[in-house]
């Protein structure tokens, strides 16, 4: 026990006198934490629309003054025809083209039918499907007050209709820093956890000061737990400072209590440090470590459903989100943080992370020998 | 010249040698692009959802399988009770739940209206406006069913025509993004530590009394990475093509020729973080912090730039895998020659003079 606590001591005061380790540590992620949720704005607004416009009538000008005050279309090209429009799209000044035939009125008004023309750049496909919904719900609604300029309804409709009333849960105000932001701060803790502790064990071989320790009285384990423990009340640190931001300046206070995500996080420290262990004890320098532990720190956060969601991905794919702490991470901070679930609604991902942090360490202290190769 | 020879040589040396490097370095990039390529989608698919349905009739019946049916819904759970529902959704299982009143059907046919509610897990904004989207027009199409015969006078019909991308495959979004990321984290970090490790190792001295210059010291660590990061492009691009199945359209000499300029961009950003880096683990810790993120967000893959507070839109100009996007995008799936692209190539040019030009004049030749 008393080597333990000698070691722990070396660890921390390691830590402590290099100070672009804590400048690395604290302010880096909190600057990120600042600025990334701002970017991270998945809404589908300001659209890039080129119109042609072949009929000059007031039905055409009004239908586009219409998609103009949508909120969700900038007009930003107006070209007398499709091809300089599609220019528009190649250089990305527009994302789609409408087209507006000659006699658009005429035909609507006199033979009962009239068609446009829309091209859409779908190179990003979700913005091409909704901005096309977008569009073609304004040109129905259009119709729709056409239709009541010219036509008398009967007065009673014989017709059944089907009424969908919405509720969005969870987040009524469609806000994207309450979904973002406890995520980022995941991603965050991680990327510290694991690569601070990859390195660690490979930089003492590179520097030659592992020799020192090899030939010392310590034990596997309190090697291991004495590289493991400080780490582990930094990274701590990091989320407290983390939930303090998302507190004061986007004002996330977490439905569920603290302690779940204080409970949930310790343990799921615990795996991210003990696989940043065992990557250091199978690198011989700290280049191979710092690539790996990226590497994988990487294929983790872009792979937990952070950004893109999960269920979209082909089947494999899931099955590696679920051999990934981190998206258990994600994931109860969302459920905690917007929907309040308690400890009992997380236990499934308790006990995956608890699985995952008896592997790793357990693997990182049977792999690590005092011998040098 | 010869002694420049002898120097890339000895770069070279030590990558070559170093294996297990070597190897990293080599399939990285492959694995990131197979497993991103296919794995990163926001398309919005097999959401699991759940119906609560108070009325059990041959009309709501209709109208759950139609759901199911599509591609979009996967019905995972039929609730009994209100209660049931902020349940499963607070235990993380479904995305949207489907309510159907009591005489859902009886109201429909007598009362000629009748109602439906869709409650939305809206944690994820967009998800669950696009599910709601869909939802409501699978039962729209119910209704029309119900009703078929009823033309519509004064009918304004819409021809839509996707470009580029007709079958909207995901892929042909985010592989030109994956590009970016992966070339530009590989070749950072692989040099960010080339000259901070000779710093660690203490054989930089030896460098300093060479009568090498600066100037040479710095390109001789370039060259031998830039060789492995050509072969990245390569195996980068072929997997693009037959693995992932999104096409080259535009000119291939033009591509390579464009993301060789990117890959020196990058590595001049590793030299820069090298040079100023006191130990490696600084270097890489700098190069992973302030690379990943920034490119991930601000090259417009993941988030549309053009949704940004303006000063992230200026900030994300600084960001050179923006530009290389917007690049592979043109290029690559319009089509489009050099004259629409060279706007973005003279600023990477720009780019890369600059941080060379930097990392050469704040190259010390004496130790500290």
């Amino acid at each position: 026990m008393r080597t333990l606590l000698f070691l722990l001591q070396k660890e921390l005061l390691q830590i402590s006198r290099d100070p672009a380790i804590i400048v690395i540590l604290f302010v880096m992620p909190m600057i990120q934490l600042l600025i990334l949720p701002l970017a991270a704005d998945y809404e589908i607004k300001n659209i890039n629309l080129a119109v042609v416009d072949h009929d000059h009538s007031s039905y055409s000008r009004h239908l586009i003054e219409k998609i103009k005050s949508s909120g969700y279309f900038r007009l930003t090209d107006y070209s007398p025809g499709y091809n300089q429009a599609l220019r528009a799209v190649e250089r990305d000044k527009a994302d789609l083209v409408m087209e507006i035939p000659a006699s658009f009125e005429t035909n609507l008004v006199r033979d009962n039918q009239a068609t446009l023309f829309i091209a859409i750049n779908a190179i990003n496909g979700v913005k091409a499907g909704l901005g096309g919904a977008y569009i073609q719900g304004i040109i129905q609604n259009y119709n729709g007050e056409v239709r009541e300029l010219w036509d008398q309804y009967p007065a009673f409709d014989p017709e059944p209709v089907i009424a969908v009333t919405f509720s969005d849960w969870y987040n009524p105000h469609m806000n994207y820093y309450m979904f973002m932001v406890p995520g980022i701060l995941v991603m965050l803790v991680t990327m510290i956890g694991s690569s601070f502790a990859a390195n660690n064990i490979v930089r003492e071989k590179e520097m030659g000061t592992m020799e020192q320790i090899n030939v010392s009285p310590i034990r596997k384990t309190h090697f291991i737990l004495g590289k493991l423990i400080p780490f582990w009340m930094l990274a701590l640190m990091v989320l407290s400072v983390g939930l303090l931001i998302a507190r004061l300046v986007y004002g996330i206070v977490p439905l569920g209590s603290y302690f779940t995500i204080y409970a949930f996080a310790s343990i799921y420290l615990l795996a991210i440090l003990g696989l940043g262990l065992l990557l250091s004890t199978y690198a011989q320098t700290q280049q191979q470590s710092m690539l790996v532990s990226f590497f994988i720190t990487m294929i983790f956060n872009l792979l937990s459903g952070l950004y893109t969601p999960i269920e979209s991905m082909p089947a494999w794919a899931q099955v590696i989100t679920r051999l990934n702490p981190v998206s258990y991470f994600i994931e109860v901070m969302r459920m905690v943080v917007l929907k309040g679930s308690s400890l009992a609604d997380v236990r499934f991902q308790i006990l995956a992370v608890l699985g995952f942090a008896v592997f790793f360490n357990g693997w990182a202290i049977l792999n690590y020998k005092k011998r040098s190769a | 010249m010869k002694q420049f020879y002898i120097f890339v040589k000895k770069e070279w040396l030590h990558i070559w040698r170093d294996r297990r490097t070597l190897f990293i370095l080599f399939w990285m990039p492959i694995v990131q692009i197979v497993l991103y390529g296919f794995a990163l989608t926001n398309e919005v698919k097999n959401a699991k959802i759940a119906v609560l349905d108070q009325s059990s009739d041959p009309a709501t019946t209709a109208i759950i399988q139609e759901i199911n049916a599509s591609r979009y819904f996967d019905v995972i759970r039929y609730l009994h009770s209100y209660e049931d529902i902020g349940r499963t959704f607070r235990q993380g299982r479904i995305r949207l739940a489907v309510v159907f009143p009591v005489a859902f059907r009886y109201d429909l046919l007598h009362s000629h209206h009748a109602q439906i509610q869709l409650i939305a897990d809206a944690s994820d904004p967009n998800t669950a406006n696009t599910l709601t989207n869909y939802a409501t027009a699978i039962i729209q199409d119910y209704q029309q069913s119900l009703n078929p015969n009823q033309a519509l006078p004064y009918e304004i019909k819409t021809q839509v025509r996707m470009l580029y991308n007709p079958e909207l495959n995901g892929a042909y979004n985010f592989v030109p993004g994956v590009m970016a990321l992966v070339l530009m984290l590989v070749c950072a970090m692989m040099t960010s530590i080339a000259i901070v490790r000779e710093k660690e190792l203490g054989t930089m001295e030896v460098i300093l009394v060479s009568p090498l210059k600066p100037f040479r010291i710095i390109l001789a660590k370039t060259v031998p990475y830039l060789l492995v990061s050509m072969l990245n492009i390569a195996s980068i691009l072929l997997l693009s093509v037959y693995v992932l199945g999104v096409p080259i359209t535009g000119n291939l000499g033009l591509l390579v020729g464009e993301s060789i300029l990117f890959t020196i961009t990058s590595l001049s950003i590793g030299i820069l973080i090298s040079n100023s880096a006191k130990t490696q683990q600084v270097a890489m810790f700098t190069s992973m912090m302030s690379l990943f993120l920034p490119t991930l967000l601000f090259s417009g893959f993941l988030f549309p730039v053009e949704n940004m507070p303006w000063p992230l839109q200026v900030i994300s100009n600084v960001v050179p895998a923006k530009w290389y996007y917007i690049i592979i995008k043109s290029v690559m799936i319009k089509g489009l020659g050099f004259s629409y692209v060279w706007k973005e190539t003279l600023i990477l040019a720009g780019m890369t003079l600059l941080l060379l030009g930097i990392s050469i004049n704040r190259f010390k030749i004496r130790l500290a």
